[in-house]
């Protein structure tokens, strides 16, 4: 098995640059001035101390900085999962700041979709299911849901595993289930929170992959949150959080391309078994990939 | 999202977790499944006393003596002292009370009856010849005996079953004498089986005798302890029960500030009394089952609660891709209603075979009740609604963050 290390040193091709395009592209998320701050007892504790920032649509971002730095809070009111204290949130000419509960769970379901660390799929539910999940609070007809989960659940290369279970796939299938479920209601924004975070570097490889390709082909906005700079690597632009502020922020002349690696990496390979369903974090996993 | 989308989710959840499921379930299932027992042998048990008072005849009166009272001592009713009813007073209510058919005297005295070797303490009854038509209690063997018989104060006599049976084991009764306190009285006939009366007495340990016979020859008195007077329809029992009450006191010569020296009751008063009685039972056994049932309630919101906690990442999944507070507090109330309608379905089917195998196996009557059914699938649908609630509450509550952070 190859490490991600190795994988860098090859490091083939750059990707073709798309930033002339981005530059004229219209801004989907706009945060201006973002405060967060949460009490907890006496104590304040300032997450975010003043974040502006603004991502244009078709964009690919990666957001790092260490744990505390608040990247993650900066995440959840990106993605509508918390309110900013002070400073606006624009998203695809919405302001969010400002929402109630319910407005909130509606923007996440019909703007956003999430990618997350631990692929946070339903146990003990079929991958179309899960995939299926979002059209269902969407209000989306069976017949409908049921065409659209096969057309993502295709695009994440698992056609033919509509009825497996997530225990009887393999972390790189779980999380593209994942992806396909994020993708499934078109969003404006995927979000997706170390999603390699609990992959093998093959496997990361291949995740990457259909991130690069959903940014390049169907220009989807992308913002990645992850501490490997390597990762943040395939990524077009990076933005450094340190002590709730941006610390950096700036543009990947030639981004890593997934695909190149993964056509190399299948040339090594050649011999051994071909298989990406190894094992992940402990998770035991049988199934092979045909 | 509509409704049928979060049934169906719900659904699903429900059967990813079946034997939970069916372990929380079981607590309505035995709930709702006694209360329907419970009430069936209740109404089971009023229904075979009304049907046992209808077998006496519903048109039937009880006249008894009551208390006389002699210079401010008061004597109890149907007492040895008593002697306020007479045989006139019954000729009188028969003759002039136009709302009665037929009436007898019933005078009661126990003795020793003998035959051959053989003798057996009994309760001999002095009636009159209409006595079977009245108590609507047919004569088996011979037949009962005539007006004439009691105008001669004849000795004849008619026993019940479980006399002929004791002392006459083997043979014919009838035209067999027997002697009562010395004197000689013919068989005539052998009543009916009429088995137990509601007080669990044997009514066919008696022997019947013309009233005549019976105070002339056995007791030596003129005294009537009672008397059965049937009206004419059951519709007129009210209005013979208040002329008879009328003309007793007439012929008493009872003023309007004396109590009456009798007592008039009719049927109805004791089947109301019988009824009464058995509706506390039954409120009070379904009441005891209805405990069951809330403890089964408690079972659901504790597994619901379980649940929540449990699938709290789940709830945190849902909330994230979109799920309103509103849809994720309906999925699990209608987890919990599910549950817990589903056991009172099964709570129901369950009791209904045991309300159909008790007859046979214990031998109780049962009488399904509607309402106790149809009460049940209501009350079953509220414990699930009421019990999921706070659950459901809680899960809806939860912040979208936490619940995906939760391990």
């Amino acid at each position: 098995m190859q490490s991600g290390l190795e994988i860098q040193s090859q490091n083939v091709g750059a990707a073709p640059a798309l930033l002339s395009n981005v530059g004229a592209a219209p801004v989907v998320i706009s945060l201006d001035h973002v405060h967060k701050t949460y009490t907890m007892g006496d104590v304040e504790v300032h997450a975010l101390r003043g974040i502006s920032l603004q991502i244009k649509q078709g964009e690919f971002v990666a957001i790092m900085g260490a744990s505390g730095s608040g990247k993650s809070t900066t995440m959840n009111i990106i993605g509508c999962l918390d309110r900013p204290t002070k400073g606006t949130y624009i998203l695809d000419s919405q302001d969010l700041s400002r929402l109630s509960k319910d407005q909130r769970a509606d923007i996440r379901n019909h703007k956003l979709g999430f990618v997350f660390q631990g692929f946070n799929l339903l146990s003990r539910t079929s991958a179309l299911e899960n995939v299926e999940l979002p059209m269902l609070y969407a209000g989306v007809e069976t017949s409908e849901r049921h065409r659209r989960s096969l057309a993502a659940l295709a695009a994440v290369g698992l056609a033919g595993r509509e009825r497996n279970h997530p225990n009887q796939l393999s972390g790189g299938q779980q999380q593209r289930v994942a992806i396909a479920r994020a993708l499934v209601n078109e969003p404006a924004l995927i979000l997706a929170d170390e999603p390699t975070g609990n992959l093998d570097s093959r496997t990361s490889v291949e995740v990457m992959e259909i991130f690069q390709r959903l940014n390049r082909e169907r220009h989807m906005t992308l913002i990645l949150v992850t501490h490997e700079p390597d990762i943040a690597d395939y990524a077009d632009r990076v933005v450094v959080f340190k002590d709730g502020r941006i610390k950096s922020d700036y543009q990947i002349e030639s981004p890593r391309n997934a695909a190149e690696e993964l056509k190399l990496l299948t040339a090594v390979e050649f011999d051994e078994d071909d298989d990406d369903s190894e094992p992940v974090n402990g998770q035991a996993v049988e199934q092979k990939e045909s | 999202m509509n409704l049928l989308m979060i049934i169906r989710v719900a659904f699903r959840a429900l059967v990813r977790n079946k034997m939970r499921a069916a372990l929380t379930m079981l607590g309505i299932i035995i709930g709702v499944s006694a209360v329907i027992a419970m009430v069936s042998i209740g109404q089971g048990a009023q229904q075979s006393v009304q049907d046992q008072i209808a077998s006496i005849g519903t048109n039937l009166l009880f006249v008894s003596a009551g208390a006389q009272n002699v210079g401010g001592v008061r004597t109890g009713t149907g007492d040895t002292g008593t002697n306020t009813l007479t045989v006139e007073d019954l000729d009188a209510i028969k003759r002039e009370v136009p709302s009665v058919s037929m009436v007898t005297p019933g005078i009661n005295t126990r003795s020793q009856l003998i035959f051959g070797s053989q003798n057996w303490n009994t309760q001999i009854q002095g009636v009159s010849e209409q006595y079977p038509d009245i108590r609507k209690w047919n004569v088996q063997d011979g037949s009962f005996f005539t007006d004439a018989d009691v105008r001669t104060a004849a000795r004849v006599i008619v026993v019940g079953q479980t006399i002929a049976d004791n002392l006459f084991p083997g043979t014919d009764a009838v035209g067999q004498t027997v002697r009562v306190k010395e004197l000689p009285f013919r068989v005539v006939g052998v009543m009916a089986r009429k088995g137990q009366d509601q007080q669990g007495r044997d009514q066919d340990d008696t022997a019947f005798a013309p009233y005549s016979t019976v105070q002339k020859k056995i007791l030596g008195s003129p005294r009537v302890q009672m008397a059965f007077v049937s009206a004419i329809s059951q519709d007129a029992t009210y209005t013979a029960q208040m002329q008879i009450g009328q003309l007793l006191r007439q012929r008493h010569k009872l003023g309007p500030g004396d109590a009456d020296d009798f007592s008039v009751r009719n049927m109805s008063d004791i089947a109301d009394a019988a009824n009464q009685t058995n509706s506390i039972m039954t409120i009070l056994l379904a009441s005891i089952a209805s405990v069951s049932l809330l403890v089964g309630g408690i079972g659901i919101m504790n597994i619901m609660l379980v649940s929540v906690t449990e699938r709290t990442r789940e709830i945190g999944i849902r909330m994230a891709i979109g799920a309103r507070s509103a849809a994720v507090r309906t999925q699990f109330l209608i987890e919990s209603v599910v549950l817990s309608l589903t056991g009172g379905l099964i709570g129901i089917l369950l009791g209904l075979g045991v309300s159909f195998l008790i007859p046979s196996l214990l031998g109780w009557p049962t009488l399904v009740s509607t309402a106790a059914v149809i009460g049940s699938v209501i009350f079953s649908a509220a414990v699930g609604i009421f019990f999921g609630y706070y659950p459901a509450r809680k899960a809806a509550a939860l912040d979208p963050i936490d619940a995906l952070r939760y391990e």
